[in-house]
């Protein structure tokens, strides 16, 4: 048997979204957004779409591979995947599923894509339509706690008590993403910085979270293209090649009404020194990283669990100065991320990944050589993964 | 009566699995007794529920009944109001219990009393069971609420 990695195997090619709406402002239904940012990662690959021959998504994207494939007119589909778990924590995973099926050629071009239009459909900030609710529901929701930020807000609340951090960190990250976005025409937020004064004034949705802390609700669709890493090199772009990627959680991560043993954490905690067991990386040798961000205090504790500072340190690690392109330390979220270019469940941070890579960011980090981009803290399954330029192979 | 529920009505009420995996807890709940898994195979403490053991994979998975105290392991103050019963409510706690003598399971509810009291981890609680006896089908909640220490 060949050695069992996916370094250097796969490269993303081709990467395209649509224009990026405030949540239900989309003027076209989802499916059609999946197929705009299909057609469109395609052109900026410079393939036609139908050598397309596989799709691989995450978090229940509505829009079915069989039926995107005969919209397309592709001539064969031969891989279709759906990562299970909820949020954004299959995002990286979903890039690694589908280099997985092209490492062992199961497939040639595969899509790898998220849609959304919760003006179509249900919004994830506001409780479902339910009068009874069962299963783990029952434990929470007669609560009140029902939202994903309810949901999450006590697993910071412990990290931030077990390890005296200060709500400086949380501002930091939500700062460096609204800096950021002010560079890109495509964010949301475009036009609408954050300072800390108005960040110190927002108005709590559940502590330890305020208003800025939390991602956005938007719609819109974004979509990547994989091929092989020896024929990303004949092609149009500067391929971004998977130097690593790992998903899963730590032991009885999943166990029901917060009883995970290892609960003040973001998920990471086994999926980290795999990523960078396979990569062949450490922390020191990432250039910028795109890190998820639901809430800011899943940031802080993916970034320790990835290594970049020790929680002791977080205070002093985030500000916003070590958090920004082009100089700091640790150039985080550098497109706006979900909380200020675009709540598009994280693909908008793959995509950003590969344009550090190709030096076609908007808040470049000179000389970008590996990207690392960090899926969906505190849910489980989580995933993340490690991009370089060929150079790093 | 809405006066004798920690939360207004009309949030979504609890109804127990159809499969009955979780209809001993909801059951006891009704009778004023807090009562979680205990493997019988191995002793071993489970929460929530599940049908088999994840220490000793035993199926045999009993329900024993526990003293209905612990001590605060993390906590929320919520705001925003996510659902339309909430809306004009002022803040509410939601907080995670340890039960250190159930093997350190952790079991959620609100946390009576000033909903904008300071709050401290390590703290010691007790449970309030609230009936919604006009439930279809009725049920009870389990409320914690500080233990004052001085009396």
């Amino acid at each position: 048997m060949k050695a069992r990695t996916l370094r250097g195997c796969v490269a993303i090619a081709g990467v395209g979204e649509t224009a990026y709406y405030k949540h239900g402002q989309s003027p076209e239904p989802e499916f059609k957004l999946a197929l705009r940012a299909i057609l469109n990662a395609c052109a900026d690959a410079g393939i036609d779409p139908r050598q397309i021959d596989g799709f691989a998504s995450y978090s229940n994207d509505r829009n079915d591979p069989s039926r995107l494939a005969a919209a397309l007119g592709l001539p064969e589909l031969r891989f279709s995947n759906m990562q299970w778990g909820g949020g954004g924590g299959g995002g990286s995973a979903a890039v690694g599923n589908a280099s997985a099926a092209i490492a062992a050629g199961t497939a040639d071009c595969v899509v790898v894509f998220r849609a959304l239009a919760q003006g179509q459909f249900q919004r994830f900030g506001a409780a479902p339509p339910a009068t009874a609710v069962s299963g783990e529901a029952a434990l929470t929701f007669p609560y009140g706690l029902i939202s994903p930020a309810q949901r999450f807000a006590m697993r910071v609340m412990r990290f931030l008590h077990d390890h005296r951090i200060g709500p400086g960190a949380q501002r930091a990250i939500a700062m460096a993403s609204y800096h950021h976005a002010q560079a890109n025409p495509r964010a949301v937020m475009h036009g609408r910085p954050l300072t800390e004064e108005a960040y110190d004034a927002s108005r709590w949705i559940v502590e330890p979270f305020r208003l800025y802390d939390c991602c956005l609700e938007n719609d819109g669709a974004a979509a990547l293209i994989l091929v092989s890493a020896e024929r990303a090199r004949d092609m149009r772009q500067k391929p971004a090649v998977i130097l690593g990627v790992a998903q899963g959680s730590e032991h009885r991560n999943g166990a029901r009404s917060h009883n995970a043993p290892l609960y003040a954490s973001a998920s990471f905690t086994t999926v980290a020194p795999r990523l960078y067991e396979m990569s062949d990386l450490g922390p020191a040798d990432v250039d910028v990283v795109q890190s998820y961000e639901n809430f800011t205090g899943g940031v802080l504790m993916s970034l320790v669990e990835h290594g970049f500072f020790a929680p002791e340190e977080a205070d002093e690690f985030l500000t916003l100065d070590n958090l920004v392109a082009p100089g700091g330390r640790l150039p985080l979220n550098t497109s706006g991320g979900n909380l200020a270019e675009c709540y598009m469940h994280g693909l908008e941070l793959q995509i950003e990944a590969v344009r550090q890579l190709r030096g076609q960011s908007t808040s470049q980090v000179p000389g970008a050589r590996v990207a690392m981009v960090i899926s969906g803290p505190m849910v489980t399954p989580v995933s993340s993964l490690v991009l370089g330029g060929e150079e790093t192979m | 009566m809405a006066s004798s529920h920690h939360l207004p009505a009309g949030l979504p009420a609890p109804v127990a699995e159809p499969d009955g995996l979780d209809a001993p807890y909801w059951e006891g709940t009704r009778e004023g007794l807090l009562r979680v898994q205990r493997c019988r195979a191995c002793a071993s403490w489970q929460w929530g529920p599940e049908w088999i053991c994840h220490r000793c994979l035993s199926f045999d998975v009993g329900w024993e009944r526990v003293e209905p105290r612990g001590r605060i392991y993390s906590w929320e103050r919520a705001w925003h109001p996510v659902h339309p019963a909430l809306r004009g409510h002022p803040p509410y706690i939601v907080a995670l219990v340890e039960l250190p003598q159930a093997g350190g399971i952790r079991m959620i509810g609100n946390l009576l009393g000033d909903p904008r009291q300071d709050v401290r981890i390590g703290a010691a609680v007790e449970a309030v069971f609230e009936p919604h006896d006009d439930g279809r089908p009725p049920f009870t909640l389990v409320h914690w609420k500080p233990v004052d220490r001085a009396g």
